[in-house]
């Protein structure tokens, strides 16, 4: 009976650790800067492509191209900002039209240029087997992908916390104008957070690449996910990103294993949807004052 | 009644609509004009070229046009050239059914090959059924269909099962684990799975949907660990597929004690997942690539040489391959003023020929094919190796997991 609990657990803890990593770029984008990224799930699927282009290509692995993969794709999201984005800041609802655009310009690029079959990316070998933890099989890889989403958060973490550029980002969020007038560079401040937050979703799109399928469509449904867990956690807390993706990592874990993933998935939108009905600020939203 | 002129209008209007409606045949041009014409036969092809399910259906495409243009190049049927009439219903079959509209309507074509899924193929069978046209569907599916104005070319599930099963029961073990895409086509074949392994004593340990699109499953991996189940029987389909088979291997489960039994995977979804994810598992299908027959080296080598070396054949695109050549065959019995999709049906009935997988058979109780399960097992190098096939054709049998229902030559009857 333990066995099996802890095995839920960790089951819930790997389904988690793989929303936090697609959601934490979204957070950073939609908690910041209020642009509603409905092209998040194609930077997830061009960092699956790159890690592909990479691998196929160049010969790079997984492990090895991963910086290079954040530097590709938070270079793409730069330049959509510098085009497309910083001019709809005081308009939060047209990013929605302007952004879900620029995801299927971007999907049919790919598949354009690439083609539409399925790829996938080769797993690094040192991590391709499973080890033992508390008398429970568990995949290295969904290991090395916790770590690193663990990793990453504190990185993002850091960034907002502890540096000037967070600082600063934390001034422009709470009011533009004012920041602005004590010499704060809001544009370039806005335009290095979009690149990070899409350099994020890319090193998702690279991470999961090995244990799921590479198409152009797949940022659709990484996008729900992504939206799901920054709803959930409430859009200005970091805190409450990790919270809700492991709330939402365990409870689909759990529910999938009562009856089955397609009910665990139904049960999961409704209580989302009654939640937000009751308190639409999510679980963890802080007081800011506007 | 006031008589102005918006009144005169919209009576004129109205009139017009009822006459254009009560009166069709002075609309329609060509009424009276017979199917072939000019020496040509006009055939519809009709797989998605864009959209989810784009690639596989361009790879049936591909298949298509190339039996029609090997016939053209043998000079035709009866001296008349086929003359295909491609359209993309871009994956979503309300436009399937429009294109269908389209193909049978203005382009008069006398038969139509195309679809992929069985959410396609019933959007366009009113069309057909209501036009008394004939449509020719090269997809394995759940069966339960008897339509007059259809010709089955894939394997129905007793084809797929009634050989794989009682193998993987006596080779593996009694207890078994069903996973499928939640939709119809799994239920049904899980369904018929379920009603062998009753008879053969085996166990059915879990039973189990997956959302379509579905690509995290660590949960029914995990179910798997707990069950160990000696066989997991899958019917998941598209994308998920290649999740499922990554995350197994990835869990460091093991295919020689508990493989994956599927009747979905082709070298097309094996090439998507690499073939060390697929490697150890098996599929049941009545076409392999690497099947060894003359019929299927011609093929082969003449698919790579139209589309490129890199291109794949797979149970599909063999159906479609050779579905246009069983029709050739049956236009080729009729006269050039008797051709129409009525008479090519009543031709095509019985009609036999060596497809890539052997001889095949169109049954014209059914309107199905007699087929050749065979089992293959995945390797490394992404191609399947055939460890068993079976000794006769297999005549199809789209009701067998319903006694009180039998396909008629009449149509569906019901005990």
């Amino acid at each position: 009976m333990a066995e099996i609990i802890i095995s839920q657990i960790i089951t819930g803890l790997s389904i988690a650790s793989i929303l936090l990593l697609v959601a934490l770029g979204l957070a950073i984008i939609y908690g910041t800067t209020g642009v509603i990224n409905l092209a998040h799930g194609e930077f997830v699927m061009l960092g699956a492509y790159s890690a592909w282009v990479l691998q196929h290509y160049a010969g790079i692995g997984l492990f090895e191209g991963l910086a290079l993969v954040f530097v590709l794709v938070g270079f793409c999201g730069l330049v959509i900002e510098r085009v497309v984005i910083r001019y709809l800041y005081d308009r939060p609802l047209d990013t929605i039209l302007a952004t879900w655009g620029v995801g299927i310009m971007l999907q049919q690029i790919i598949r354009l240029t690439v083609g539409g079959e399925l790829r996938y990316v080769e797993m690094p070998a040192s991590l391709s087997s499973s080890v033992g933890v508390f008398g429970i099989e568990i995949s290295t890889f969904r290991i090395f992908i916790l770590v690193v989403s663990a990793a990453l958060f504190g990185v993002t973490w850091y960034l907002m916390y502890k540096t000037n550029v967070g600082m600063k980002l934390r001034a422009i969020t709470q009011n533009r104008e004012m920041a602005s007038s004590f010499g704060i560079n809001s544009d370039s401040v806005y335009s290095m957070t979009f690149a990070y937050g899409c350099g994020l979703a890319g090193l998702a799109g690279a991470l999961v690449s090995p244990l799921k399928s590479v198409s152009p469509e797949m940022g659709s449904a990484y996008v729900v996910d992504a939206f799901m867990v920054v709803v959930l956690g409430g859009v200005e807390s970091l805190l409450g990103t990790v919270a809700s993706s492991f709330i939402l990592g365990e409870m689909n874990g759990f529910l999938a294993f009562l009856s089955n993933d397609t009910m665990a998935k139904a049960i999961m939108f409704l209580a989302i949807i009654v939640l937000i009905r009751f308190r639409p600020q999510g679980l963890f939203s802080k007081k800011i004052r506007g | 009644m006031k008589f102005n002129r918006r009144s005169f209008l919209k009576g004129t209007v109205a009139a017009g609509a009822f006459t254009a409606a009560g009166f069709p045949h002075i609309w329609i041009k060509d009424a009276s004009q017979a199917f072939a014409a000019g020496g040509e036969i006009k055939v519809g092809v009709l797989f998605s070229l864009t959209g989810t399910t784009g690639i596989i259906e361009e790879s049936l495409n591909k298949a298509t046009i190339m039996a029609i243009e090997e016939i053209n190049a043998n000079g035709g049927i009866n001296g008349m050239k086929v003359v295909p009439v491609v359209e993309d219903p871009a994956s979503d079959p309300a436009t399937f059914a429009e294109k269908a509209r389209k193909l049978v309507l203005s382009d008069r074509c006398v038969s139509t090959f195309g679809s992929y899924t069985s959410a396609s193929r019933k959007a366009v069978l009113p069309v057909f059924e209501k036009r008394n046209n004939l449509y020719w569907y090269p997809t394995l599916y759940e069966g339960r269909e008897c339509s007059k104005n259809v010709i089955y070319t894939g394997a129905v599930p007793n084809q797929q099962q009634d050989e794989f099963v009682p193998w993987l029961v006596k080779t593996f073990g009694k207890r078994w684990s069903l996973i499928g895409s939640n939709y119809i086509y799994p239920k049904e074949e899980n369904n018929y799975c379920k009603k062998l392994l009753q008879e053969l004593g085996a166990e059915v340990v879990r039973e189990e949907y997956v959302p379509l699109g579905h690509s995290e499953f660590s949960s029914v991996v995990s179910k798997f660990r707990s069950d160990k189940p000696d066989v997991i029987f899958s019917t998941v389909v598209g994308d998920s597929v290649v999740a499922l088979h990554r995350q197994y291997r990835a869990a460091g489960l093991d295919p020689e004690t508990m493989p994956m039994a599927s009747l979905t995977t082709s070298e097309n979804e094996v090439a998507a997942m690499g073939g060390d994810a697929a490697a150890g598992h098996f599929t049941s299908a009545p076409y392999f690539q690497v099947y060894d027959s003359p019929e299927n080296h011609k093929f082969v080598d003449a698919y790579r040489t139209r589309w490129g070396a890199d291109k794949v054949t797979h149970f599909v695109s063999e159906s479609c391959y050779f579905q246009v050549k069983m029709f050739a065959q049956a236009v080729a019995k009729l006269a050039p003023s008797d051709i129409d999709p009525v008479n090519i049906r009543e031709a095509v009935k019985g009609v036999e020929l060596m497809a890539p997988q052997g001889r095949v058979r169109l049954d014209g109780e059914t309107l199905h094919t007699y087929l050749w399960p065979k089992v293959g097992q995945c390797k490394a190098d992404g191609q399947f190796e055939i460890i068993k096939q079976s000794p006769t054709w297999l005549a199809p049998d789209p009701y067998k997991a319903y006694e009180n229902q039998t396909c008629t030559e009449q149509g569906l009857k019901e005990v």
